[in-house]
Parts: C-alpha cells; structure tokens; sequence
C-alpha cells in the first residue's frame, strides 16, 4: 500500500525525519518497502498564467508565450502542443534550478525566452510529458509550487502483513503512528449531513452474517463533470490511485482515509430492491471493467430486480454504474464478513482494493461515519441533495466480539521477562482495548475486548504479541535456551549421507542440485515405464513433471557444460524421486513414493589432461569401480551384486542392475546410443542410480584372528565360452572352495590371438591359509583340483597350461 | 727397508689414482695377493738373521695394514661416488604437478546446510527430513492456515491437485514431528521447498532448514537468543541482529529478523539496498492452535520456531549473486567451492 507521508502527518506528527519515520514503522511491524520524494528537487517555479501564445516565426512547433505570474510579464518560447491562452502552468524563472538543470534566459531560433513552462515529468512529479502540466484555475498567481502542489511530501509504500488490516486506511495507520510515538492522534470531524431531500432506496439482507449491515444514502443531482479538487486528487494520487470524476475520487478517498471501501449506483438504472444474498449456479453477471463473469454458488452478490448488479466486496456491476449521464446515485457502505469474502476475489481472478480490505477485516462499525463523510465531500465538489442515511443491520448476524484473557505469568513466561501490570493495562488501553483487571494470588489477569477495527485478536497470544510489539522485541532479553544434556544418539551402524558424498567427492565427483520438475519430454525419454506426476500449474513448459528419477536433471547439466566446453563432466545428487502407483485415478498420498536416490552422470576422459597421463576416455569399469568405492563403506560389499540387465535408457550390452537381498536396488550402465543422440550428446555417457537407504547399513568391524601359518597363492588360468559370466567363475570357486581359501582375484581376461574366438581366457589368483596350521602342498593341490574339476564340470572350463 | 717404503708409496699412489672397484682390485692384488709384492717381501724375510727376522716382520705387517686400510677407504669412497652419480642422474623435475585424481566438491548449498546442521546438532537438536510432495493439511491447515486465508497469498503453491501440493516450507515436517514425539525435543529440519516464483532472486525451487523447539519454559528469549547466536557463529562475526515483528500464522508473537549486512558491516551497501540490514529468517513463538492441532498442551509447553533459506545463507556467504547460478550446475561455478 502506498501513501502520502504529509496525509498521515495531518492526523499524527512525529518530530520524526521521512528515513527515522520509515525505520519506526518497519521495527512496529509495518514494513516500509521503500519510499521516493512526490516530486524532484526544484527551485523558483511558481504558478504561471500564459496570457497569449503566438506562433514562433521561425519554427513551426514552437510558440511563443507571454506568461504572467501576476506581478510581472514575460515572453517565453515554448514548444509543448497544449501552450494555449488562458491556462495556468508551473513555471519555472530565470535562475530556478531543476535538479542540477538551471534555467538561464536565452533565444531560441532567434526569439529570447525568460524562462521554462514545466511539464509534470520535468518536476519529477510522473512520467507525463505530454504536455505542460495544467493547473486549477482558482490557483493563486505567482505562488510556489511546491506550495501549492504541497509537493515537500514523500510517498511510503508499506508491505502490510495479512493480520494488520487496521493499517489499510490512514486512520488506522495514524492510530499506530500514534500508539508508537505515544502521541494524540487528530480526530476526523465528521458531522451529520442532514437530509434535504426524502428518497431511500429499499434494502434487504438475506445473507445473514456476511453481510449484517448495509448502510445506502440516495443523493440526487449532482453534476459529475465538477472538478475534483486538487487536494484530493494529489492525495490519490500519492496513494496509488487514479483520479477518474468526483464520485469514484470521494469513494476511494474514503477507502484510503478511513479503510472502508464504499461503492456507487446509478439511482435511475437501479429497479426494485438491492437485495445482498448468496449466488444460485449459473447466475451471471458483467462487472464494471466490463468482464462477463459466470458465477459459482455461495458468491456473496448485490442483486436489485434484474439480476446481479455486483459481487460484494469485490466489484460492482456494469449495468448500474455511474457514467457521464449520471445525476442521482446510491452510496453503499457495508460491512462484508471476511469469511464470505476470502478466496473469492482469487476464484474470479480479480483482486481489488475492496476485496483486499474485506477478505482481511474492515471496521464493522465504521460504516455510517464513512456514509457522512463521502455525503459531505461529494455535496462538496458535486452539488446535489442528499437522502437520510439507510442503516440496514442485523445486530445478531454481527461479529462475536470475544473476551480475552490475559494472564502477567503467562505474558511473563512466553516473552521471559516480567512486564509490570501497571505497563500492560496502559498499553492495552493506547491500543484502544477495553479490559476488566482481576488481581489475585495467582497474578494478575485481564479480561480484554478488542475495538471493532481489530480482527486478529482471538486468543492470549494475539495480546501477548500485542504487548510485546509495544514494549519492543529489541528490548526483550536474550538468554540462552536452558534444558536437560542428553548424549546425540550418533550410531556406528549407518552410513551418513554426507559420508557417502564425501566419498564421491575424492573419487572427482561435484555435487549438483538440479530441479525436481523436469521437462515431460525428457522425462519420457529416460524413463518410458513410469507415468510421472503432473503439475496442475507448472511454472514453464521446461518444468511440468515430478522427475521419476534424478536422471533427467543430472542430463541437462551434463549438456549444459559440454556446450560450455567442459569435456570431463562428472556429476552425482542425491534427492527424492516421485513416483506413483501405476493405473491410478486419483493422486492419494498414499500412493505416492517418495525415495531418495543417489544418481550420477559421467563422460569424458578418466583422470584430467596431464603431462603423465594418456587421455583416455572413462568406460563402464570406471565408473563401476566408484560405485564399489561407495558400497565397500557399508563394509557389506558382499551383500550387492551386479547382473547384467535392461533399462530402456541404457545400452543393451552394458548395463548392469544392483541388487541386494535378491531384490533390484539400483542400476548403472551406458546411455542407449539413440537416446543419447535424441540429446544430442556427442560422446558416451554412463550413469547411475540407486536407492540411499540400501546401501546405509554399514557393518561395525568385528576382528577376526591373524593367522601365523603361511599363506599359499597358486595362479591358474582357464577358457570358459564368452557367455560365462565373471560373477558365475567366482561364485562357482567359492562355492567348491572350503574354508582355507582365504582369497580369490580375478586377474586377467584375455580374448583375442591364439584363442578360440569363441572363448576368452580367464586367470584366477587363489591364497589359501589356515589358522591353526601350515597347510601342505597335498591338501592345497586337492583343494585346487576340486575346484578345476568344479569349473570344467558347471562351466566348461579348460584348465590352460 | 727403503725397498719397504717405496712399494708403499707406490701403493699410496696406485690406490689414490683407482677410478673403479676393478683398478683398485688390481692394485690389491698387485700388493697383497698370493705374489703381491708386500707378501714377496714377507716371503723374503727368512733371508735375514733370527735377530733382524721380527723387527722386518713387524715393519712389513704394518705396511700391509696399513695398505688394506687405504684400499677399503678408496672402496668406500668409489661406492659413494658411484652412489651419488646414480643419484644425479635420477635427478626429476619436482615441479612437475602430481599424479592423481582430480577431487570433486559438494554442492556450495550443501556445504552451508552442512554447517547449519552441524551448529544445531552440537547443541542436541536432530535433523529431520520428510516428503516434498505434501497434503494441503500438513502444509497449511495444521499450520493455522485455513482455506484461502490471505496468508496463502504469501505461499505461491504447485499444485497437482486442490488438496495434494509440493510444500512452500519444511514446516509441514515440524507438523509431522509434533504428531508422532512426546516433547520436549529440538529438531531443525532442512529440504528442498517450492513456490511459482523466478527471477534474480527466486527460483521455483529453494531450500530451506526450519528449527522447533518445544519445551516447558521455552520463551521469546530463548528464540531470540538462539537466533543471535546462530547468526554470529555462522557468519563468524559479532553481528548485530534485530527483530521486527511480523506475522505468520503458524507463530505468535512473529517476528523477522534481520541481521547487519555481512558486506558493508551497516554502512550500507548494494547487497542490504543501503539500508544495512539483511532480512534472513522468520520466527516466532509456536502458535497455541499449531500445538493443539498436533496433540500438545499449550498450557503445558511452549515452543518456539525459526526458518531460513539455505541459498540465501549460501549467497550471503559466498558472495552469489544469481540465486538461479545455484541450480545451472556450471561446473566452472561449482569448483570454486572445492
């Protein structure tokens, strides 16, 4: 909301500078976005009247003016299209200063100027420069502008919190003004209009309470081509609104001065009776800025014999606004309960001054004093007559107001300091509240009932923050929290999520964090098995679905760094990926999974350009052999296997599925070579993802006795067909192997010259050990020809010599 | 005994001038061996009388100790030079840049939540997390915030439904903690958070780490207290840090808290728009409704809480200046936090 700083000075005047004003009403809880002067530095414009304006002999577009200021005359060239006889302009002397521009005499195509004629922009006042700024003619003559325009006035833009509604009209704001600076606040003399003429306009409430009062006052012949004045429309204009005719001016006027949004009827277009109720399905109705809104049910409505003239609290109708012709109309001051308000300016998609006041609470006693004020401001300007006041209310339907207690312990407990009672009556009484005190053995208490202007006070707390934000939060102590010591239960038996980046990061990795709304086409792209979950209002056609696996953002950074010339990408993130159960009609909660994955991408050469090492590209081992870095901390690196698997994103031949306890924990492997040229990546790309919570487990370290006897190693080297798999070598030896094999390496794979094609030559490296004793030549070479004949026997191997 | 004194002189030389094992082995020979020339001259003794026999003896012996004692000193001479000729010729270019793998790095919000937690954690709260996509009753209603109340307007939410959101805030976690722990307890509950936002400054999604704590006396100090202690330990500064109050309808009283700028110490500057504060958290005393709707006592305990964004924390720190750097994943961007 924005304001003008002499308005709210008129009611309340702080020896405060516009900056110390500004920060006191941002420490209250008022917080200043900002503020700028109403208009630029100037000096020596004062109101000019041009008496005649001449064309320029030498050019066409300029004029030559003779400008009096009342004492004297002079001639000034001026070039703006509206220079004509008889207005009066700011006008700026020979020697005024605008900014850091100074008017000098001069000639201008060989004719002398004394002189500037000023148009709005030119005192920084808008950005109009359309012309010179025209001003009333009953302005005096020679004046100052600053003077007359009370232009020494800066405008504050306030950025009020949701519960401070009381702060939405310049009263209100005075009032705490006033409450901060423990000043009087100038009270609005507002006196009665009386009636000069009869007429009312009929009026029934059939919304109960949301809408207990309907104030309405006819006034008849007003002449709505009267100028408003040029106090009020500065005013408006300071506060963000624009002048529009006498009767619009008058009801925002008086929304902005006393926070009650006000609205006008075009008496002759009105029939029947305004009748405020709720909306049946299917009504209709065209809004003042010409909408056609179809109406949803239980939309509160101002409704006469032909329908709909209005949505309450919100905006009125079309067929019954005040136009060019109109010279009888109807005010409406009403209070609408905040609950039939909210939602419903967001619903329609139209939030207005009004609806912003009502949706959040508006004086539901206020509503008569505004109907006098905007009476007696509108005669003012307009003419007319005005009927008696209609005051239409179901007291029952009004708000409850309800009694608050307070307790000085309880105060004193939740702010952790002991607030004197005597201190606490006295703020509750400058914010307006009235109270009945009860001092006993167990404290003292309050009964507290708050004004009608305050909405956000229903319970101890809302008064506790209301005494605190009096007394200051900067002058309540500070303490540090005292409680019982109890030991961090930090557990040997799970692997930390930082461990586990930790490790990703010496293996030259870098963490990414990337969206978690992704692209639906690329999402399909990687992942063609799962539905993933839409946004019912995404932010860009680039972020429309929940991602199903963190692949698709890790790919988007992968090629954002390739087009950047980075060769060597490696990324990794952990966070949730979304699911949901397949062939669902609804989205439940419950059917939502949400599990935190750790993924990477990679490509590129395997260590960084260096004067010792070939460039060689990363391959799927590679990356296999980070992954097992990371599985060896849970220290249960025999619990995980890879199989050779299937992923619609990944190469056929080389992808491999994670498992654990039999079941699929993860997947890593190369990126399918169509997808990868859909992505238009050049260069291959493995990636990876697997289920955090898998691979947390971590084993605490048991000791196993050394043995003191020797140890054996024995190498021997087989042919197995291609098809044989590593895993089906080790876990066949394993199996036959008793327990003096204390370990088995995989050392060498061979295929190529001086082998059958269809076979490949694999070495094994097998240490055998016992703890109890130096095992013979004997039993080791019976263990190894159970093994051989193990292996010839389930895998056709070929024991090589 | 010239004869004596020549060939040791001789010796002397020939050892002095041996420029390898093998010369000098020659030269042993040439002198010790079975038909050097000392063994001749000991040989040579029985020639001369039983009285002159021991004296030339005795003189011969010592000649020839004395000779071995010059070969194993040349020896030992030769290997240290043969030694540091190897040793030259091994010579490598030490400033040549090490073999190994280049480190990576975290994430520069990661390394400052990292640190936001570790601070909590010493002083015993737990870290908890939960789900991002949220009922619309753990992420507003539970948090006092009905249906369209204007404080909505504040949380500009992703929707996939009218009740099933992606949540503004971690306080949906708090709601959850507080259904299922008797207190007191302390957590702090960081993740990723969401609202329909984008520009210098915002991004559609942020993250957040938000505290509670609920206990019997907890009061506005104790909120106020953590909050400047956390402050002047994260920034690593005696800062100043005020509170205004504010409104959020999960908190009562509510208060922002702005801290003096981290860039210009309050001067003012571009970072704090020269009014030298920086607003970095919202708090407040946790509001009765929250409790009750959570199943605890209002009357029996207190609370209170506090939230913060990790990015702006991160920014701050590390003098960012386009939140949206944090999510492009520039790894030119990303190395300079390694």
């Amino acid at each position: 909301m924005k304001f003008s700083e002499q308005w709210l000075r008129e009611f309340v005047n702080p020896a405060l500078t516009t900056d110390e004003l500004v920060a006191q009403l941002t420490m209250a809880g008022l917080e200043v976005d900002g503020f700028e002067p109403v208009a630029s530095e100037f000096s020596k414009v004062v109101v000019g009247e041009i008496l005649s304006a001449e064309p320029h002999p030498n050019a066409d577009k300029l004029r030559v003016c003779s400008v009096s200021t009342g004492a004297e005359q002079f001639q000034v060239v001026c070039g703006a299209p509206n220079a004509r006889a008889g207005i009066k302009v700011p006008f700026a002397l020979v020697g005024a200063k605008l900014e850091d521009f100074k008017i000098k005499k001069a000639k201008l195509r060989g004719v002398e100027s004394f002189g500037m004629l000023c148009s709005e922009r030119e005192l920084g006042i808008s950005d109009d420069h359309e012309g010179l700024m025209e001003l009333p003619a009953d302005v005096e003559m020679g004046a100052d502008i600053r003077g007359v325009l009370n232009l020494n006035d800066a405008i504050i833009d306030l950025d009020l919190t949701p519960n401070r509604s009381d702060c939405l009209g310049m009263t209100g704001l005075a009032r705490e003004t006033g409450l901060i600076n423990n000043l009087d606040v100038a009270e609005l003399n507002i006196e009665p209009v009386n009636a000069a003429i009869e007429d009312t306009f009929p009026v029934t409430l059939s919304a109960g309470d949301a809408c207990p009062r309907f104030v309405s006052r006819v006034i008849k012949g007003i002449r709505l081509d009267a100028e408003t004045p040029l106090w009020m429309k500065e005013k408006l204009r300071r506060c963000d609104v624009r002048s529009i005719d006498p009767v619009v001016d008058v009801t925002n006027y008086i929304m902005l001065e006393l926070g009650q949004p006000m609205h006008a009827y075009d008496l002759d277009k009105l029939s029947g009776e305004i009748n405020v109720r709720q909306s049946t399905a299917e009504e209709q109705v065209t809004l003042l800025d010409g909408q056609e809104i179809k109406l949803e049910s239980d939309t509160l409505l101002i409704t006469d014999k032909s329908g709909a003239i209005g949505i309450a609290g919100i905006m009125g109708g079309l067929s019954t606004s005040v136009t060019t012709e109109t010279t009888n109309i109807l005010f409406e001051a009403a209070f609408f309960a905040p609950t039939s308000i909210i939602g419903k300016a967001r619903t329609y998609g139209m939030n207005t001054d009004a609806s912003h006041r009502f949706e959040r609470g508006v004086d539901w006693q206020g509503q008569v004093r505004a109907m006098e004020r905007a009476t007696a401001l509108l005669l003012e300007i307009a003419g007319g007559e005005a009927g008696p006041v209609s005051n239409i209310t179901l007291e029952a339907a009004f708000p409850t107001v309800p009694v608050v207690p307070l307790r000085s312990q309880r105060v004193s407990r939740m702010l952790g300091v002991t607030i004197p009672d005597a201190e606490i009556s006295e703020t509750l009484q400058r914010l307006g509240f009235e109270f009945d005190l009860n001092v006993s053995d167990e404290g003292t208490s309050w009964q507290v009932t708050a004004p009608p202007h305050r909405f956000d006070i229903a319970i101890e707390a809302d008064l506790i923050e209301e005494i605190s934000r009096v007394f200051g939060y900067n002058n309540l102590p500070v303490r540090t929290p005292k409680t019982h010591l109890e030991m961090a239960r930090i557990t040997e038996t799970a692997l930390t999520e930082e461990q586990i980046k930790n490790q990703l990061v010496a293996l030259g990795y870098q963490e990414a964090i990337t969206y978690s709304f992704v692209d639906a086409k690329m999402e399909h792209l990687i992942d063609p098995t799962n539905d993933p979950i839409s946004l019912a209002n995404p932010l860009s056609a680039e972020m429309t679905v929940m991602r199903t696996s963190l692949w698709s953002g890790l790919l988007k950074s992968l090629i954002y760094n390739l087009n950047r010339q980075q060769q060597r990408v490696r990324l990794f993130e952990t966070g949730l990926r979304f699911l949901q159960a397949p062939n669902q009609d609804a989205l439940v909660m419950d059917n939502i999974s949400q599990e935190k994955m750790l993924s990477g991408v990679i490509c590129g050469p395997v260590r960084t350009e260096s004067w010792n090492n070939a460039t060689q590209d990363v391959d799927f081992f590679d990356v296999k052999g980070d992954l097992q870095s990371v599985l060896r901390l849970t220290g249960l690196e025999e619990e995980f296997s890879f199989s050779s698997g299937e992923h619609a994103a990944l190469h056929s031949g080389q992808t491999a599925l994670i498992q654990r306890h039999g079941s699929t924990i993860g997947v890593l492997g190369l990126l399918d070579p169509r997808v990868q040229k859909k992505l238009g990546i050049e260069t291959a790309v493995y990636l990876f993802e697997l289920k955090l919570s898998e691979i947390a487990p971590k084993r605490v370290p048991f000791v196993e006795k050394l043995s003191k006897y020797p140890e054996v190693r024995r190498d021997l080297a087989f042919l197995f067909d291609q098809s044989v798999d590593a895993a089906e070598i080790v876990g066949c030896v394993e199996s036959t192997a008793n327990e003096t094999l204390k370990n088995l390496k995989l050392f060498d794979v061979y295929q190529g010259k001086g082998i059958d094609p269809n076979r490949k030559s694999v070495a094994l490296g097998l240490t055998f050990q016992d703890v109890s004793r130096t095992l013979t030549d004997e039993e080791i070479n019976v263990s190894i020809g159970e093994i051989v004949a193990a292996l010839e026997k389930n895998l056709d191997a070929n024991l090589r010599n | 005994m010239s004869d004596l004194m020549e060939i040791c002189n001789q010796a002397e030389s020939k050892i002095e001038a041996s420029v390898d094992e093998a010369a000098l082995d020659l030269v042993r020979v040439e002198f010790l061996g079975k038909k050097g020339r000392l063994t001749d001259l000991l040989k040579g003794l029985g020639k001369l009388s039983a009285e002159e026999r021991p004296a030339a003896g005795a003189e011969i012996n010592k000649a020839k100790q004395q000779v071995q004692q010059a070969i194993a000193e040349r020896k030992d001479t030769l290997a240290e030079v043969a030694i540091q000729e190897k040793l030259k010729s091994e010579r490598i270019d030490v400033t040549l840049p090490g073999r190994n793998v280049e480190e990576g790095g975290l994430h520069p919000v990661t390394m400052v939540k990292q640190r936001i937690e570790s601070f909590f954690k010493s002083v015993g709260y737990d870290v908890v997390e939960g789900p991002e996509i949220e009922d619309d009753y753990h992420n507003f209603e539970a948090l006092n915030i009905p249906q369209h109340h204007p404080a909505r307007a504040m949380h500009d939410t992703f929707y996939f439904d009218p009740n099933i959101l992606l949540r503004t805030h971690t306080s949906p976690v708090q709601v959850r903690t507080m259904e299922q722990r008797e207190p007191p307890f302390r957590i702090i509950c960081p993740g990723r958070v969401y609202r329909v936002d984008s520009d210098l400054t915002h991004t559609p999604m942020f993250h957040q780490i938000e505290g509670l704590l609920i206990d019997k006396e907890s009061s506005f100090a104790d909120l106020k207290g953590t909050i400047v202690e956390f402050l002047q330990v994260f920034f690593e500064k005696e800062l100043k840090v005020r509170f205004r109050p504010s409104y959020f309808p999960f908190t009562e009283p509510s208060a922002e808290v702005d801290v003096q700028c981290v860039q210009c110490a309050g001067k003012g500057c571009r970072v704090c728009s020269n009014t030298g504060w920086l607003e970095v958290m919202g708090s407040g005393m946790v509001h009765p409704r929250v409790l009750e709707y959570s199943g605890i006592d209002p009357e029996e305990y207190s609370g209170f809480a506090f939230g913060m964004g990790v990015d702006r924390f991160a920014m701050l720190r590390y003098g960012v200046d386009d939140l949206r750097l944090f999510f492009d994943n520039d790894l030119r961007f990303l190395r300079q936090f390694n």
